[in-house]
């Protein structure tokens, strides 16, 4: 009988711890997210450079909110033909180079302006395909999408569900510039 | 409606009724094998155990009662544990496979010789993808006396174990044949075959695709997609098969439509398609009167067409892309109510993509009278990475289509 009990009393809370760590899944998963956003250098494009006392650092205040739409870069200085071939603003956020000018993207979850209205699946689409919302035009350089899309499934949601975390910001980017060479 | 069902969120996402004008009843035959997750069917549910009989309150349990409540109990938290219940649940069967063979997939019945099995049929449709210029060969295959459910006309349900085919070839040399198949309730296979240089067999491309397979003349290279670009457009919208439907098929045919190919005497329409009995229900107003768009002038007629068969797949109202708000799809169902979705959605509408060089308050999707503003016209003239429409499937610019849609801008627009 006592034997009984004891099983029982095991399966049950086996079963509660289980529903326990799915209650808890979600925030498990931000911290994840955050830890993977934090390491993997999202922050060295998506939040813009300041001038600090020891150089340029993130801004953390516009943290991940991307290229910021108050500064209208002018057209970039054409270089001479030779190994060097991109040009970057102060902000590490306008990439200049044979692809045009690209500007890093708004991660945080603002609907308009910002990864609101992305999915899941969307955003795992798009890092594993390296086009835009996974079916759109290709995902320009300098953007590592190759390097995040051969994480684990979980490893990219998690990122995801950090993001849509975040506080969203509006802040427009500009659409890339196309290379005026290549009209 | 989804048509391809992966597990109860999918089920229940199929049994909403479809967006749009065409709301008929979901047909019986989707909602009944709404399979709950393969692993819930192992759990049994409450009521159906007997660990869910009342507990003996006068403290009689039998022996028999107390092992069924220990082993519910046991269940339940193994059941917890490995995830049983979640919307990933395992236990479903493994995906069916392509053959790797194209000559295994049942398209020809001798491929050395180029003879295509009897029983497959071929069709054309009225408004052609374009593929940079790609001769293309389309036939379709359904199971021994299977019928295509079109109760939903904008709709079409496909019997499983439909098979749908599409060569490409250019110069005159085959490149590349793809293969959609149903070869389950809840799996489409999507697959493309890459032709050898003596022609006589295709193997199965690698799910990462080929990128720049096939010199197709201009400096331009064909490549085979990958299996995520074959699904980024064939999974956006209702229903996986993109080409064979009421408003493709139609006996009625757009003389104006770029690319259009005379019907012969052997291709599917729908007429054909009712002759053989292979609808369900019998549709003789189909035939009666055949699906056309309704549109202001033969032209835009064709702008129509054109725009629904080589941007709708993605840019429609269903699929992913609906955040977007352009709806480029064309239903049958909603021509007789008043102004067109594509006209709607871009016409004089700001996109979110800015033509370079015009005014920004001036860019549209579709500028009345200046394709010089209108992003539509810049986006399909490019094949630069950061403006390019379509973004995939093509390395050329459909330079007749450009120019349909540029004067229908520009004269049929630009006078009103």
């Amino acid at each position: 009988m006592k034997h009984r009990t004891l099983l029982i009393s095991i399966a049950v809370l086996m079963a509660a711890f289980s529903a326990f760590g799915e209650a808890n899944k979600p925030n498990a998963q931000v911290e994840r997210g955050k830890y993977l956003v934090s390491t993997m250098g999202c922050n060295d494009c998506h939040t813009p450079l300041k001038m600090g006392a020891n150089g340029p650092e993130p801004d953390m205040s516009r943290m991940l909110t991307g290229h910021p739409e108050s500064l209208v870069m002018p057209p970039p200085p054409a270089l001479p033909e030779g190994p060097w071939v991109t040009v970057v603003s102060g902000t590490n956020t306008a990439w200049a180079g044979p692809w045009g000018v690209s500007f890093t993207a708004n991660l945080t979850p603002d609907p308009e302006t910002g990864l609101g209205k992305w999915s899941e699946k969307q955003f795992i689409d798009t890092m594993k395909t390296g086009r835009h919302l996974g079916m759109g035009r290709p995902i320009l350089p300098p953007m590592p999408w190759f390097m995040i899309g051969a994480a684990h499934d979980e490893d990219i949601k998690a990122i995801f569900a950090y993001l849509k975390s975040l506080p969203p910001v509006k802040n427009k980017v500009p659409q890339p510039i196309e290379p005026a060479a290549a009209k | 409606m989804a048509m391809i069902v992966r597990g109860p969120a999918d089920v229940a996402q199929a049994l909403l009724p479809a967006r749009g004008a065409t709301r008929r009843p979901v047909p019986a035959t989707i909602g009944r094998p709404a399979p709950r997750g393969d692993a819930q069917a192992g759990v049994p549910a409450p009521h159906e155990t007997n660990a869910q009989s009342t507990p003996d309150r006068k403290g009689t349990n039998t022996v028999s009662k107390r092992s069924n409540l220990i082993a519910a109990a046991l269940i339940a938290a193994a059941a917890l544990h490995a995830g049983v219940g979640r919307a990933d649940g395992s236990g479903r069967p493994a995906p069916v496979r392509a053959p790797e063979r194209l000559s295994e997939t049942g398209l020809y019945s001798d491929i050395t010789n180029e003879t295509i099995a009897p029983r497959n049929l071929s069709f054309e449709p009225q408004y052609p993808l374009w593929t940079d210029g790609a001769d293309k060969a389309r036939w379709i295959r359904l199971p021994d006396g299977a019928t295509i459910d079109v109760r939903n006309t904008d709709g079409w349900i496909f019997p499983v174990g439909t098979k749908l085919w599409k060569e490409f070839a250019f110069g005159g040399k085959k490149v590349e044949t793809r293969m959609l198949w149903r070869a389950r309730a809840d799996q489409w296979v999507f697959a493309s075959y890459v032709w050898n240089d003596a022609q006589d067999e295709a193997f199965l491309a690698p799910e990462v695709g080929i990128r720049n397979h096939a010199e197709i003349g201009g400096g331009a290279r064909h490549s085979i997609p990958s299996q995520a670009e074959c699904r980024s457009c064939h999974e956006s919208g209702g229903t996986p098969v993109l080409g064979f439907n009421a408003l493709q098929l139609s006996d009625e045919r757009d003389l104006l439509a770029p690319h259009r190919k005379p019907l012969q005497a052997t291709s599917l329409t729908i007429s054909r398609l009712e002759k053989f009995g292979l609808l369900y229900p019998r549709r003789p107003d189909l035939v009666e009167n055949p699906p056309r768009i309704e549109a202001r002038s033969p032209r835009e007629r064709a702008v129509l067409g054109y725009l629904s068969a080589n941007c709708g797949s993605c840019h429609n109202s269903r699929g992913p892309l609906a955040g977007l708000g352009l709806f480029l799809q064309h239903e049958i169902g909603l021509s007789s109510m008043g102004v067109d979705p594509a006209l709607a959605t871009s016409i004089d509408v700001a996109g979110q993509f800015v033509v370079p060089g015009s005014d920004h308050d001036g860019s549209r999707r579709i500028a009345p009278g200046a394709p010089q503003a209108s992003a539509l016209v810049y986006r399909m003239s490019s094949r630069r990475p950061s403006s390019q429409m379509p973004p995939l499937g093509t390395a050329v610019v459909d330079s007749e289509a450009v120019e349909l849609i540029r004067a229908w801008i520009a004269e049929d627009l630009g006078a009103k």
